[in-house]
């Protein structure tokens, strides 16, 4: 029986559309949450040292730090050692590294405190100190990510649903124009007897068919582009654990979509034929 | 068994039907004649329930057609065999594939499918046809491909709408033939035409309309021009 393709070819399509953003918008947001949770379980505050602070200030701002008893850890980065963590992330970019000396880049204290909610007050105590130039308060990287982990999560819903809905719509109305092309074949079904399901089938599995390859299709391309963007993405984000994903996580991504798939598929095509099928 | 109790059937303030009553029983030959807009087609379609009756009861096999629900319809559509006038055939499928249909709509395996379409096919002289297109075909070849599709599923009662409607008098009278030599293995054959000719030649039952009445049901009739 003679099919038309163009038809067929649309309704994958938007189904292709629907499931990329979706999944461009999972990921992204896993990604983000990961980032987050990175910086949640490693309270940090970085205090940058002034050129001319000495050896002593350093010891006594230490020492107060101690006594506050919410500090985990202090870590002194001199000049010299800032220059070679400096070059060991930037290795890959000799423009980056030229010109640049262990005179430019300043002594830290690195502080670890106990919990989150310590980071106030110490950061607070180093900015008091004299031989403290700037001091970078993890909190507010913490809070900036997790309100943009919330919005792409907001988006990412609202344009899933929007997109899901023009979905089942096409669906609808190519599969409307599948049963219009071949009402006379459904008349003559009908006087043969076949049932209501025998008629339906058919048009039902045929939009399970594009939800189905339109999901995996997404899917297929979103994984080859991972598996192609990871060693950007790990040089990016040096030190935090994003790449591989998991293949049995991106197994359990490809499920859930091949079964939202079907089910929008099947929706659209249920609306056609009890729309158009009489 | 098809009986018809006062039987109108209206469109609007057309009336198709009015107060028709007869009894067909099992195994006979029946025509249905009349002139066009006599109600023929009307009373074929009502036996298939296409439409309901605006009055009066139907009984097919002691079953009150309008007693039965919507989701049952298919199933006693599966127990008749339709002839239409214009053949109603699946352009894009084969003559096999045609005839294959009423078998694959009640579930038929593949292989019964097989050797019943292929001896239906046999039965009327379309064997050689089998992988044909219908835009191959001559009408009268059409035909016989609607009637092997009728039959093949062994239903109890064959209805055809003016078959011969389409065809010259020697390839209707062919098929119509056919239809006597289905009706001799006991099937219920009833044939709505306005061939007088083909009536006159076999002698069966008549029941003659004339603007929805039946002005006369005669056991051996003919057609009598007027």
């Amino acid at each position: 029986m003679r099919r038309t393709p163009y038809q067929a070819l649309a309704a994958i399509l938007i189904m292709f559309l629907t499931f990329l953003i979706s999944m461009v918008f999972v990921l992204t947001a896993g990604g983000f949450q990961i980032v987050l949770r990175y910086f949640e379980t490693r309270p940090q505050v970085t205090a940058f040292l002034k050129d001319e602070a000495t050896s002593s200030q350093v010891d006594a701002i230490k020492a107060k730090l101690a006594q506050t008893g919410k500090v985990k850890e202090v870590r002194y980065v001199s000049k010299e050692e800032a220059l070679s963590i400096y070059r060991e992330q930037n290795k890959n970019d000799p423009l980056l590294l030229e010109m640049v000396t262990a005179n430019i880049l300043p002594a830290s204290l690195e502080v670890s405190t106990e919990g989150l909610t310590h980071l106030n007050e110490v950061a607070q105590i180093l900015r008091d100190e004299q031989a403290v130039e700037e001091v970078i308060f993890q909190e507010d990287v913490v809070k900036t990510l997790d309100q943009w982990t919330k919005n792409i999560r907001r988006i990412g819903l609202g344009l899933m649903g929007f997109f899901g809905l023009v979905s089942i719509l096409i669906i609808l109305v190519i599969i409307g124009m599948k049963i219009t092309l071949r009402k006379d074949e459904i008349e003559i079904l009908q006087l043969l007897g076949a049932s209501r399901w025998y008629i339906r089938v058919p048009f039902v599995l045929e939009g399970l068919f594009y939800g189905a390859v339109g999901a995996f299709l997404a899917w297929g391309i979103i994984y080859l582009l991972l598996l192609y963007l990871t060693s950007f993405i790990l040089s990016f984000f040096q030190g935090i654990s994003l790449l591989p994903v998991s293949p049995i996580f991106m197994l359990i991504l490809l499920g859930t979509e091949l079964i939202a798939g079907i089910v929008i598929g099947s929706l659209g095509s249920l609306l056609a034929v009890k729309r158009y099928l009489k | 068994m098809v009986k018809f109790e006062n039987v109108t059937k209206s469109f609007g303030t057309i009336t198709a039907l009015d107060r028709v009553s007869f009894k067909i029983e099992k195994g006979e030959f029946v025509f249905v004649i009349g002139p066009s807009g006599a109600g023929k087609s009307t009373l074929i379609k009502l036996i298939l329930k296409e439409y309901l009756p605006t009055e009066g009861t139907i009984q097919v096999d002691e079953v009150n057609l309008n007693e039965i629900p919507k989701k049952k319809i298919a199933e006693y559509r599966q127990k008749i065999g339709v002839v239409f006038q214009d053949f109603k055939l699946l352009g894009d499928g084969t003559v096999f594939e045609n005839v294959a249909l009423a078998l694959r709509v009640l579930g038929k395996k593949p292989d019964e499918i097989e050797k019943k379409v292929a001896t239906i096919l046999d039965l009327v002289g379309l064997k050689d046809r089998a992988p044909f297109f219908p835009s191959q075909l001559s009408g009268g070849e059409l035909q016989r491909v609607c009637l092997a599709r009728a039959v093949v599923a062994e239903p109890d009662i064959i209805l055809a709408d003016e078959p011969t409607g389409n065809l010259d008098l020697g390839t209707g009278r062919e098929i119509v033939e056919l239809l006597k030599k289905i009706n001799s293995t006991g099937k219920t054959v009833i044939m709505a035409t306005h061939n007088f000719e083909i009536v006159n030649l076999l002698s069966q039952r008549v029941i003659e309309l004339d603007k929805g009445k039946v002005i006369s049901d005669q056991k051996k009739g003919k057609y009598h021009l007027k």
